[in-house]
C-alpha cells in the first residue's frame, strides 16, 4: 500500500497527518454527525465548525441556497463557544487516532489571541486554523484576510498564544492578490495556509423579487468553485515555502490529486458532503487506487509537477 | 436514537396524483431500504445519481410509508431539483441516507388531532399505519389542490377525515376558524396534536396551541443541505422549555433536533427564524 502521510509542519510544532484528505471547517460539523456514513478515524484530520470566545446565533434564515454546482451559505459563524466545544464536543471526538483541528474566528486581534490561548493547552487539538475569510460576518471576519496588514496582525496574535500548536490561516479569494496575503500570513509565522474559503455570491428570485438569502449575499462553495481554488493554490504555492492545503469543490479522489499537481500538500473536503454524506470517505478509500493507476509513486514526488 | 445509514437504492415506481394538467405531486416508491426501525415523522435525504453535480444537495423528503415492498415517499414538484425527480423512472438509482431526525409522539389511548397542510398529508399515511389504535386518530386536511391530488382514500378508509379546500385567499380565514374549532375540541379532551404543513400554517397551529395549551407538535419544513446536522441551514430556536438549559433560546438544527419538535420548545418567532428572502 502507498504511503499517503503528509508533513503540514515539522520541528517543534509537528502536524503529520495519515493522509492528505481532511474536512473542510462549517461543512462537517464537529465530525461525529458524519461517523454513521464512514469512520471518522481514517481521515488525515477533522477540521471543526469554527469556533467563536462566545456563543453566536448565526445570521436570520435563509441562509444557505442552492445555485448550479454549488451553494450559497451566510450562515454567520453560528456556534456554540469555545468553551461548550472543550466541554461537550471535544471529549466525544476520537482525537487520539485522528487529528482534530481547530477553525477559530473572532471579531479582534485580542480575541484572536484569547481563543489560541485557550486552545493552546487542549491535548485533543492538534492546530488552529485561523478564519480570516469568512464573508458572512460584519466584524472582522474577510477584512483580516484582505488586508496583508491586518492579516499578519492576527496571525502574530495567534502565534504569540498558541503555544506548540500549528496555526494554518485560511485565506479568502475574495482579494486582489491572494500571493501577497499568503506571503504576509506567512511573514507572520503562519505554518501553512488553506485556500480557498468561499468566493462571494448572490442570487435572487424574479417571481418574489427577493434575495434567496436573508443576508442577500453569502459565499459560494461546491464544484463551481474548484476552478477559482485551483488558480489561488497555484498562485499561493509559488509565492509561498510553506504548506498549502486545498479547499474548494474537492468531491473525487482525481480532484484532490489535481490540488496536488499544482502544489497543494492536502486538500479539504466540504460541500461534497451534501451531496452525499460519504463523500469524504471515498475520496480516502479511491485515493492509492487513482494514483496507482496514473503511475504516482510518492505524493511528495507527485506533488507541484504541473508540466507547463 | 435510531442510527441513520446511506444506501444506494434503485426506483421500482414514480407515480403522478391527479388530473392531466395538475400532476405535481408524485408518490415515488423505491426498492426496501433495510432499516430494522423507523419512526413516522422522521424524514429522509434523497439524490438521484444521475444528477452529477449540477444539483449539489439531496431533498429531503418526508418518510411516507414503508411497506414490504418498499419505502414511499411522496413529494411535490416545487422547483428545479423536484421538477428533475419527476421524470424518475423504474430502474433509477439514487443515493439515501436515513432515516433521520425525530418522529412523532404515538400515545395509543389520547385522542390525536392530524393536521395536515397540503403536502403535509405525506407522514400521516405511515403514521396511521403503525399506530396502535387508529380509530383515536381524526384529521383535518387543508389543501389547494383537488383532493384528486393527494393520497387521501387509504387514509378516508381507516381514519375521521374532514377535507378543506383553499381555493382562493379568501377561504383562509374559513379554514383557520375550522383549525382552532378541532383544536379547541381536541384539549377538551386532553387529547395530542400533531401538525405538518407549509410554515404559515404551522405558525398559527404553534401560535394558538401556546394560547389554549394544547399539547402539540409540529413538523418544520425548513431549506436543507444535509441533513446531518453539519450545514446549519435549517435551524430553529428553542425556547426556554427547552430540555436542555444550556441550548434554550438558541438555534438548533431542525434535521436533528427536529424535524418534529414540541411547540411549547419552539420560539417561531424568534429574530433568526423571521427570514426576509425569497
Amino acid at each position: 500500500m502507498m504511503d499517503l502521510s503528509v508533513t503540514l509542519s515539522g520541528g517543534l510544532r509537528p502536524l503529520k497527518l495519515k493522509n492528505p484528505v481532511l474536512s473542510a471547517s462549517g461543512t462537517f460539523g464537529y465530525g461525529e454527525e458524519f461517523a454513521p456514513y464512514g469512520d471518522i478515524t481514517r481521515l488525515g484530520a477533522v477540521i471543526v465548525k469554527g469556533l467563536s470566545l462566545r456563543p453566536r446565533m448565526g445570521n436570520p434564515l435563509p441562509r444557505v441556497a442552492e445555485t448550479p454546482c454549488g451553494m450559497l451559505n451566510a450562515v454567520g459563524l453560528q456556534n456554540d463557544g469555545v468553551e461548550a466545544f472543550l466541554t461537550r464536543k471535544l471529549p466525544r471526538l476520537p482525537w487520539r487516532e485522528v487529528p482534530v483541528i481547530a477553525n477559530i474566528y473572532a471579531a479582534s486581534t485580542d480575541e484572536f489571541g484569547e481563543l489560541a490561548g485557550i486552545l493552546s493547552h487542549e491535548e485533543g487539538v492538534a492546530a488552529l486554523e485561523v478564519n480570516i475569510s469568512c464573508p458572512n460576518v460584519h466584524e472582522g471576519g474577510v477584512l483580516f484576510g484582505q488586508n496583508p496588514v491586518m492579516a499578519a496582525r492576527v496571525v502574530e496574535a495567534v502565534k504569540a498564544r498558541a503555544g506548540n500548536k500549528p496555526v494554518m490561516v485560511k485565506l479568502s479569494p475574495n482579494v486582489t492578490d491572494i500571493a501577497e496575503i499568503a506571503r504576509a500570513a506567512e511573514d507572520a509565522g503562519a505554518d501553512a495556509l488553506s485556500c480557498i474559503n468561499t468566493v462571494t455570491g448572490m442570487a435572487v428570485d424574479l417571481a418574489s423579487r427577493r434575495p434567496l438569502l436573508a443576508n442577500v449575499v453569502g459565499g459560494l462553495s461546491g464544484p463551481a468553485i474548484k476552478p477559482v481554488a485551483l488558480r489561488c493554490v497555484w498562485q499561493v504555492c509559488r509565492a509561498v515555502g510553506i504548506p498549502v492545503i486545498g479547499v474548494g469543490g474537492v468531491a473525487s479522489a482525481r480532484d484532490a490529486l489535481e490540488f496536488l499537481l499544482v502544489g497543494a500538500h492536502a486538500v479539504q473536503v466540504g460541500t461534497a458532503g451534501f451531496s452525499d454524506p460519504a463523500a469524504i470517505f471515498r475520496v480516502v478509500d479511491e485515493l492509492p487506487g487513482l494514483c496507482a493507476d496514473l503511475g504516482i509513486d510518492s505524493l511528495d514526488g507527485f506533488r507541484g509537477s504541473l508540466r507547463l | 436514537m435510531i442510527s441513520p445509514g446511506r444506501a444506494e437504492l434503485t426506483v421500482t415506481d414514480n407515480v403522478p396524483f391527479g388530473e392531466t394538467g395538475q400532476r405535481s405531486l408524485h408518490a415515488l416508491t423505491l426498492e426496501h431500504p433495510g432499516w430494522s426501525e423507523w419512526h413516522p415523522g422522521q424524514f429522509v435525504m434523497l439524490r438521484p445519481k444521475s444528477w452529477g453535480q449540477d444539483m449539489t444537495w439531496a431533498r429531503p423528503l418526508s418518510i411516507c410509508r414503508v411497506t414490504p415492498r418498499g419505502l414511499v415517499l411522496f413529494f411535490q414538484v416545487v422547483g428545479r431539483g423536484t421538477e428533475r425527480m419527476a421524470r424518475l423512472r423504474a430502474g433509477d438509482r439514487v443515493i439515501l441516507w436515513g432515516p433521520l431526525g425525530t418522529g412523532f409522539a404515538v400515545e395509543a389511548r389520547t385522542p390525536t388531532l392530524l393536521l395536515a397542510g397540503g403536502i403535509g398529508i405525506a407522514p400521516f399515511a405511515g403514521y396511521t399505519d403503525v399506530h396502535p389504535e387508529p380509530a383515536r386518530l381524526s384529521m383535518l386536511f387543508g389543501h389547494s389542490l383537488p383532493s384528486s391530488c393527494y393520497p387521501t382514500d387509504a387514509l378516508a378508509r381507516r381514519i375521521g377525515l374532514e377535507r378543506f379546500r383553499e381555493r382562493s385567499p379568501e377561504d383562509l380565514p374559513r379554514f383557520q376558524d375550522m383549525v382552532k374549532k378541532h383544536m379547541k375540541d381536541c384539549v377538551e379532551r386532553n387529547g395530542l396534536a400533531l401538525a405538518c404543513g407549509p410554515m404559515p400554517f404551522l405558525r398559527f397551529i404553534w401560535r394558538y396551541a401556546l394560547e389554549i395549551g394544547l399539547r402539540t407538535q409540529l413538523s418544520l419544513e425548513q431549506r436543507m443541505a444535509c441533513g446531518v446536522g453539519a450545514c446549519l441551514g435549517c435551524v430553529s430556536v428553542t425556547s426556554r422549555h427547552w430540555a436542555d438549559p444550556e441550548k434554550a433560546g438558541l438555534p438548533v438544527q431542525t434535521c436533528t433536533s427536529g424535524p418534529v419538535f414540541w411547540a411549547a420548545d419552539l420560539d417561531l418567532d424568534a429574530r433568526i427564524a423571521q427570514g426576509g428572502a425569497a
